[in-house]
């Protein structure tokens, strides 16, 4: 089955006066459909703008682009305004971590889900009420006519991500790109979230990328796991690998660093020393100066991603070498 | 020869081991939400309701909560930063703010605190040195003496002194910003250290490196701490007893093994349950409760759990279940004390 969308060499960098970030070296990907990718990594890896640069949401005067982003082979970063424009929220919807600031507050939620369906499908008022009314059914938001009449702020957080969801949702995208969704919600809510964006995604064969920082939100909802360090994937494979045997000394750090409650009494793995500045393009493994395997090797190029085994792949010159 | 002494090092051991280091009793704080047309107070927010804990000598207690749950008005409380409504505090044996105790000033001294926000936590216009010999110097160290102390306190939470004495907040990384922060609660040598979400901004890999150091302070300089968090794991890492708390009341209070192994609280059961599995094999197949929070300002009555509660019946309605003794935890739940009236408790 061919991908539902293909990201190739993907560099962004961003250009201010004062300086330049080079926030995403060379990322590339595949998403089928009805399949779950995570994006593992911590604050400044550049899993957000990897994620974000599939709708071209960063500022146009200020980003540089180039690499390739397909869907269904319809090439996005040379799309002109009014194509894009279509394909946003039609094709590829977004969620964001804050429903609360996604949500405009001066207009109820059923306005605003019927005026994104209004505008991608040119239903009439009525019509599109009726679809808001069953959207709201399907994230599972209890008394939903109700609902449709409530300003952003009468909700809770887990109801304004649920309607937020719906509003992704309204005009049948293929492909769904999720911010970190979960993370401002409480634990007994994320669940809740967590496993509803789970079940939708089977049911509507979505394709799905989950952005996320906690291992174990992407180990719930993730089929196939890439872990982003400094701007770069530095493993891609399924989660059971991931989780199992993860190659990538950052991959395993991670994993290791992650507190579990088994561990009590231990001394934590943690991972020395904090991610490199992207002020400049990398010219070796960003890794290696915070890798207990750091190799001449190492900081003489940068690595390539290689396949370790079925689908695996891992950006480590040690990646051959046995675990 | 006291004299000679600093103030701030004066703070010691009084009542022994036995004696527990803070004891709260009854602290109430409701916060008053104006409104109406002469803005008059219409409604309370009950962020904290009758509650009472105590702190034993050198452990660590993990207090755990989702949002609104009260959690950091009890540390707000038990630091003084905000005044209790109701509900006495003893340090080590002196009352708090009362004619025979000591001064808030002086709980302060004995008592630190680390908030979450670590650049929002320092003052943007003072280098980290300036910052770490504030409070020694308002409490009578010489300048010469801060400096020193300053240069052994960077050392200390593993900074390199003459690296980071004259860099300001924001020449520094935010799991730096958080050792800084811990430098300065440990600056006036505190016997009490309260950690409020303190490592929940870190990236995983450095909140690992800042949980080590704090179990290295601990040891090293005999602290106790009140660990405040919504990441279970992290409590279950680095507490003795943990103290659970929904809509500003204690539910469940127990050692960390019998909390963790054994919950008696279907909301300690839902939270720890609600964790994301970290096997694929093995996902979580059905949220354990449904719905949010309720809003604090119109809590359930009865039991405020109940609302989200599997077992709810008449009796939690009416009666608000109290703080019992079981065996190895205390649990406010009607199924745990028999002759209740609830259809899963024991007969009386």
């Amino acid at each position: 089955m061919s991908a539902l969308l293909e990201v190739r060499d993907l560099d962004v960098t961003f250009m201010t006066p004062d300086r330049t970030v080079h926030a995403v070296n060379g990322v590339s990907f595949d998403v089928k459909r009805g399949e779950t990718l995570g994006i593992l990594g911590e604050s400044g890896s550049g899993k957000s703008v990897t994620l974000r640069s599939i709708l071209r949401l960063h500022p146009e005067h200020r980003t540089r682009w180039s690499g390739s982003i397909k869907l269904e082979g319809v090439e996005i970063l040379t799309m002109d305004r009014r194509t894009l424009n279509d394909l946003r929220g039609q094709k590829i919807a977004m969620i964001f971590q804050e429903p609360a600031t996604a949500f405009d507050p001066v207009f109820t939620i059923g306005h605003q889900i019927a005026e994104t369906v209004r505008r991608h499908t040119g239903k009439s008022e009525s019509d599109a009420l009726k679809r808001a009314r069953e959207l709201l059914e399907m994230v599972r938001i209890p008394s939903p006519a109700q609902r449709l009449k409530a300003y952003p702020h009468e909700m809770s957080g887990g109801m304004r991500q649920r309607a937020m969801i719906a509003l992704a949702l309204s005009c049948n995208p293929s492909l769904l790109l999720a911010d970190e969704p979960t993370t401002a919600l409480d634990a007994t809510v994320q669940i809740q979230v967590l496993l509803l964006i789970r079940e939708l995604q089977r049911e509507l064969d979505l394709g799905v990328i989950f952005v996320t920082h906690d291992i174990g939100v992407a180990v719930e909802v993730s089929d196939r796991i890439g872990v982003m360090y400094a701007g770069k994937l530095v493993e891609l494979a399924s989660v059971e690998q991931m989780v199992d045997a993860p190659r990538h000394p950052y991959s395993r750090g991670l994993l290791a660093s992650t507190v579990q409650g088994s561990m009590r009494g231990q001394r934590l793995e943690a991972i020395p020393g904090a991610p490199p500045d992207l002020g400049e393009v990398p010219t070796a493994c960003s890794f290696a100066p915070r890798c207990k395997f750091a190799e001449p090797q190492c900081v003489s190029a940068p690595p390539t991603l290689g396949s370790v085994g079925d689908s695996h792949l891992v950006r480590c010159v040690r990646a051959e070498a046995p675990a | 020869m006291d004299a000679l002494v600093p103030r701030q090092d004066r703070a010691k051991d009084r009542g022994g081991p036995a004696q527990p280091l803070l004891l709260a009793e009854g602290l109430r704080k409701h916060f008053p939400v104006m409104g109406g047309l002469l803005g008059r107070t219409t409604k309370v927010v009950r962020a904290v309701d009758d509650l009472s804990l105590s702190v034993a000598k050198g452990e660590t207690l993990g207090v755990v909560g989702e949002s609104g749950c009260g959690k950091s008005t009890v540390a707000r409380l038990l630091i003084r930063l905000l005044k209790p409504d109701k509900g006495t505090m003893v340090l080590d044996g002196d009352p708090v703010d009362e004619p025979h105790g000591i001064t808030v000033a002086e709980l302060r001294r004995q008592v630190q605190m680390v908030f979450q926000d670590s650049y929002a936590s320092l003052n943007p216009r003072l280098t980290i040195a300036e910052t770490l010999a504030f409070a020694p110097k308002a409490h009578g160290l010489p300048a010469s003496e801060a400096r020193e102390r300053v240069r052994d306190l960077l050392a200390k939470v593993g900074l390199e002194p003459d690296t980071y004495m004259e860099r300001y907040p924001h020449e520094l990384s935010g799991g730096q910003r958080q050792r800084v922060n811990i430098a300065r609660a440990l600056a006036l040598r505190p016997r009490l250290v309260i950690l409020d979400e303190a490592v929940s901004a870190l990236d995983k890999s450095v909140e690992a490196q800042v949980l080590n150091m704090l179990v290295d302070l601990k040891d090293e300089l005999g602290l106790t701490y009140l660990f405040i968090s919504h990441d279970l794991n992290v409590v279950q890492y680095l507490s003795d007893r943990v103290l659970v708390m929904y809509l500003g009341k204690i539910v469940e209070l127990g050692s960390v093994e019998a909390i963790y192994g054994n919950p008696q609280h279907p909301y300690t059961r839902a939270l720890l349950s609600a964790r994301p599995s970290m096997d694929p094999r093995k996902r979580t197949k059905e949220a354990p409760i449904q719905g949010d929070p309720p809003n604090p300002i119109d809590p359930p009555s009865g039991c405020r759990f109940r609302t989200r509660c599997p077992f709810a019946e008449d009796v939690c309605a009416r009666l608000e279940p109290q703080l019992a003794d079981t065996r190895a935890q205390a649990v406010a739940c009607h199924m745990r004390v028999a002759g209740s009236g609830h259809s899963k408790a024991a007969a009386p």
